[in-house]
């Protein structure tokens, strides 16, 4: 661990588990990510300090809840975070983002723009509003393509059609030429993964994928980006609140909360050996559809943080029901760091968690207090 | 989409036919309510009364008013013959009758004056759609930049500022001081290149006020449309900056831009009155104030059927545009 | 999430029992169209078939959960069943007394016993009002003045969902999701109604406040004996919450059962693939998933649904005599109603029928 007077949150990047290495052999190294935005009422930390890397073929789940950045950071990789909620003011991000030994975050704009949709390609939540209603579907995934290919309308057509038939839309040539709203739900969703899909990319972001969709439409959507990645060896980012959608999809877990990473793992380590306060809320709270009922849920106390005034010290703390439990001579107000419990392995498939109790109390707590209660 | 066209068209007719008995029947009744007889403008106050009773029985003035409004409407179509025994007066179709004042057929009357107004609107509604949709962008895209507050102060005083106020100060300014252009005086047909010259003050006053209307509204829609998730992705395709705003933003900002180009554009073919005033522009605006204070209800009647008729038709056309525009607009 | 459900599943009622005391609510063939209109005279041109002739009962104290996807009609029959809709057919008795087409004068006393939790805790709160404004509303409308005081009598609501009963004076906006949705349910309890209908009550929250409202609702019902009806999508939240539980599919009540009944052996393949659809928040059974169910394509419209069983055009299972007669919803099993020819978990109803052409396409499962 460094020196305990830079563990503030303002010089995050020194606290961070990293070597400060200048570039990194990772498929993506996001580090010390920082998404800001300036509003009348104050600084917005949307995200603030985040790290984490994802090799490519693997799929990393991000998992929180209203607020807590995950949506944030993918537009910060996707370096779209100055449209959106905030628009009008700009936004202050800082940090590396490292995609295939290139670092996006200090690049060109327009070197930025070029690697959008054709290196990194992202889902977006509600398929509808995410495409543009006066254009059919075909035009707006040859458009795609078109970008970043020099071809001509035929064969970009060709390729638009070859995709849509890839996602299991029947009849591709026909409804090329439909307009969004002539699709049902699940055939917009596809129709967009069919857009994110038609250059190949290497790193694709989902922003939940599944969340406008109805439950059978959800497992064919989440079946066919399972099969995508298998067929195309990209990397996967799948933003989500639900614990089961991850549970299914991902590798490994980051759960953020108020802008940062609390616990990050291999999805075994994170579901069956949690070792953070929050987390074990989030899966305290969730009814199980495989289990016969549960006495009660276990809720999180409280709400979730105001992104402006973030609490000092552990931002879980308010609501953390083991805020009492001696930490040794650890000061409240200091941020616990996100540390890693055991050096083994890479470093996605190692176990980190951000929390003043010792693990070994944790490990108690969990195994003792919470585990047999779910 | 035929079937829709033919439908549409025929609400329209309707429409115009109960314009056209509403107009009629406050024309029909006006006079009584001033105390006047129709008859009255057409042989002058000192006529005997054989005259003027001739004059009824011609113009069928006695007759109940759904009858007139039978004739006038027959008229309308298929021309009308007005008759008293041997006194018989031809009006060829569309006949909206005679100017009480100068006995001529009102048809020809609004022939002379509907290119005037014509021109004045067209020319003005190309300079005003161009730059009052470009500074909107452009307001929009730097949006809180001074660029944006200054264009906005300047649009916020065009629409505030009468016509007549910076029609006189153009006129003061660009006419009388500097000469560089003229009056309207000459018509197309005559002196292309003078019409050309005076006609530029007019267009670009009566542009400046609607300009800045539009530069407002397309700053506030652009903006809407700015956060829209579609433009999200289309930036998310890698699609650089002039063809997300170019393309994908300004298809949908033109929307309802559109609609209110249909409905003023259809207003103004009525004449742009203050306009055509200020500049002495003969045209539909300047006539129907000129009739109205000679109490000429043939010709102001004319006048508003025809800009009826151009309203509805312009929101015909807008209706119609709408459906080619935006895909989800369906046509049945 | 009454006591019965947690104790010996013995003890649980049969859904079928006719000694059973009266029950709270009964619906029959209740069915709600909503016309579409068309052309310059508005011509009726068909209908939405939203809700397509539902039986059902709601017993004293139980939570009927009513689960199914977008455009099934668990909404509608939610605003129906609270008489904030007019039904186009079928009868609703309330406590025997049939209130199927009362009129806003008709229906005003039996607000007091019937009332309704909405999704949207932001839409559903009028944003002008203070909380006790909203709160004591009920009381006004009625016209009833509570013991002790209406602004007592509020506060006392206000603390039993668990917000500061302090807060009486402040805005919607200055509360959070959660606490709106809690605002909603001090509403709806204000006259001490005997059955609450909620729609989609925690679906617009988060995970961790999503528990703390189900287990308020749980709480208030083993307090003040509510009779519950909720309506949700999400099969896992339908499951901890409810004791029988009906599973819409177009319009239709498909199947009907006991919580566990339902969820050990669903008969209807139409609820077997919707279990089977949910994921699972369990990274080791992502293995064991090979077998699942993947339907194929999207609901019908339910403007013009399929013949006969709504389901066949998606079965696997599917025959000939499901595309032409509708299976009626029949009790297989104790306390277990289901609407299929052919069930699982169950004797065959249609046994010996020629198997649909490609209905053993109509699904796939799943690669993993």
């Amino acid at each position: 661990m460094t020196d305990p007077t830079t563990k503030t949150g303002e010089t995050g990047a020194l606290n961070q588990p990293y070597d400060g290495a200048p570039s990194s052999t990772a498929f993506l190294d996001v580090r010390d990510l920082k998404v800001h935005f300036p509003t009348e009422d104050g600084l917005v930390k949307s995200v603030d300090g985040l790290s984490f890397t994802l090799e490519k073929g693997r799929t990393l789940g991000i998992v929180g809840e209203s607020g807590s950045g995950k949506s944030v950071t993918s537009l910060g990789i996707m370096g779209l975070h100055r449209v959106g909620q905030y628009g009008r003011q700009r936004a202050r991000i800082s940090g590396e983002i490292w995609l295939d030994g290139k670092e996006l975050l200090s690049a060109d704009e327009d070197e930025v723009r070029r690697l959008r949709g054709r290196e990194i390609a992202m889902i977006f939540q509600d398929p509808l509003s995410a495409m543009h209603p006066y254009f059919t579907v075909g035009k707006q995934i040859s458009e795609a393509y078109r970008v970043h290919h020099k071809v001509d309308k035929k064969a970009a057509r060709k390729r638009a059609v070859e995709l849509l038939d890839r996602v299991g839309i029947p009849e591709p040539h026909k409804r090329f030429d439909s307009y969004p709203h002539e699709f049902s739900g699940g055939m917009r969703q596809r129709a967009m993964i069919a857009m994110a899909l038609v250059n190949n990319p290497e790193l694709l972001i989902a922003d939940e994928p599944t969340t406008a969709l109805d439950v059978t439409v959800q497992a064919q959507i989440l079946d066919l980006i399972r099969d995508l990645q298998k067929e195309f060896g990209s990397a996967v980012i799948m933003i989500t609140h639900d614990l089961g959608v991850v549970a299914e999809m991902a590798d490994e877990l980051l759960v953020m909360y108020g802008g940062r990473c609390v616990e990050r793992g291999t999805a075994e380590k994170v579901f069956y050996e949690p070792r953070h306060p929050y987390t074990w809320g989030l899966l305290g709270s969730m009814p199980r559809i495989d289990r016969e009922q549960t006495e009660r849920l276990i809720p999180v106390k409280g709400s979730p943080p105001s992104l402006i005034n973030i609490p000092s010290g552990c931002a879980f703390n308010p609501r953390c029901p083991y805020a009492d439990v001696p930490k040794g001579n650890v000061t409240r107000t200091v941020r616990p760091e996100l540390t890693a419990q055991d050096d083994t392995g890479q470093d996605g498939t190692r176990h980190w968690s951000a929390c003043h109790m010792s693990q070994e109390e944790r490990t108690r707590i969990w195994t003792e207090e919470i585990a047999p209660k779910l | 989409m035929l079937a829709y066209l033919i439908r549409r068209i025929f609400a329209v007719l309707v429409m115009l036919l109960v314009i056209t008995l509403v107009t009629f029947g406050i024309f029909f009744l006006f006079p009584k309510l001033i105390g006047t007889d129709p008859a009255l403008y057409f042989v002058g106050k000192q006529s005997d009364p054989a005259a003027i009773e001739g004059i009824r029985q011609k113009m069928g003035l006695d007759d109940p008013i759904l009858v007139q409004f039978g004739k006038f409407v027959v008229g309308l179509v298929a021309g009308r013959t007005y008759a008293n025994g041997s006194d018989v007066t031809q009006c060829a179709a569309p006949c909206f009758g005679y100017s009480f004042k100068t006995e001529q057929e009102v048809w020809p009357l609004l022939l002379d004056w509907l290119p005037v107004t014509l021109s004045l609107a067209m020319g003005a509604v190309v300079l005003w759609v161009a730059g009052g949709v470009a500074t909107g962008v452009v307001s929009a895209l730097k949006r809180g930049s001074l660029l944006d507050r200054s264009a906005m102060g300047v649009a916020l005083a065009g629409v505030s500022l009468p016509i007549y106020f910076t029609g006189m100060l153009v006129i003061a300014l660009f006419s009388d001081q500097l000469g560089w252009f003229g009056r309207p005086e000459a018509s197309f047909a005559e002196d292309p290149g003078r019409w050309f010259n005076g006609m530029i003050l007019p267009w670009v006053s009566l542009a400046f006020l609607y300009a800045a209307m539009y530069a407002r509204l397309t700053r506030a829609t652009m903006l809407e449309v700015l956060g829209e998730d579609y433009i999200r992705t289309a930036r998310a395709k890698g699609l650089t900056e002039p063809v997300v705003i170019g393309k994908h933003a300004m298809r949908s900002t033109m929307t309802p831009i559109l609609t209110v180009l249909g409905l003023d554009l259809g207003a103004l073919m009525g004449g742009a009155v203050l306009t055509e005033y200020t500049f002495s522009l003969h045209g539909l605006g300047y006539s129907a104030v000129r009739a109205i204070s000679e109490h000429d209800l043939p010709v102001i009647l004319g006048i508003t059927l025809i800009s009826a008729f151009f309203v509805v038709a312009a929101n015909l056309i807008v209706d119609l545009l709408y459906a080619v525009i935006d895909p989800r607009v369906r046509l049945s | 999430m009454t006591d019965t459900k947690k104790t010996d599943p013995a003890v649980t009622l049969p859904a079928q029992a006719t000694d059973s005391p009266e029950p709270l609510l009964k619906v029959t063939g209740l069915t709600k169209h909503f016309p579409i209109t068309k052309g310059l005279l508005r011509r009726q041109s068909g209908a939405v078939k939203a809700v397509d002739g539902l039986d059902f009962d709601v017993r004293r104290g139980e939570t009927l959960g009513v689960v199914g996807e977008s455009g099934c009609g668990k909404s509608t029959m939610g605003r129906l069943i609270t008489r904030l809709l007019e039904p186009t057919g079928g009868t609703i008795e309330f406590e025997g007394k049939d209130i199927t087409h009362l009129g806003v004068a008709g229906m005003r006393p039996l607000r007091r016993d019937v009332q309704m939790i909405f999704q949207d805790p932001y839409g559903s709160l009028n944003p002008r009002h203070t909380v006790g404004t909203i709160v004591s509303a009920p009381f006004k409308l009625q016209n009833v003045t509570p013991e002790g005081g209406l602004k007592a009598e509020v506060q006392r609501l206000l603390s039993l969902v668990g917000l500061n009963p302090e807060h009486y004076n402040r805005y919607p906006h200055e509360f959070s999701g959660g606490q709106r949705q809690r605002i909603g349910i001090a509403r709806a309890l204000a006259l001490k109604p005997k059955l609450v209908v909620a729609d989609e009550p925690v679906s617009a929250l988060d995970v961790s406040i999503q528990a703390q409202v189900v287990n308020l609702l749980d709480d208030l019902q083993q307090e003040l004996g509510l009779t519950y009806v909720i309506i949700a999508h999400d099969l896992s939240v339908i499951r901890h919450v409810s004791d029988r539980i009906a599973v819409m599919y177009l319009g239709k009540i498909v199947e009907l059962a006991d919580n566990k009944s339902l969820y050990g052996e669903p008969m209807h393949p139409y609820t077997t693939a919707l279990m089977s659809a949910v994921p699972v928040p369990d990274p080791r059974r992502r293995g064991a998933k090979s077998g699942r169910i993947l339907l194929k394509g999207d609901v019908p419209s339910p403007i013009s649904p399929p013949s006969g069983c709504r389901f066949h055009t998606r079965c696997w299972k599917a025959t000939q005599i499901c595309a032409t007669q509708e299976p009626p919803l029949l009790a297989l099993k104790a306390g277990h109603q289901v609407a299929c020819h052919h069930p699982e978990n169950a004797p065959d109803q249609a046994p010996d029928d020629k198997p649909l052409p490609g209905a053993s396409d109509a699904v796939t499962t799943a690669t993993d």
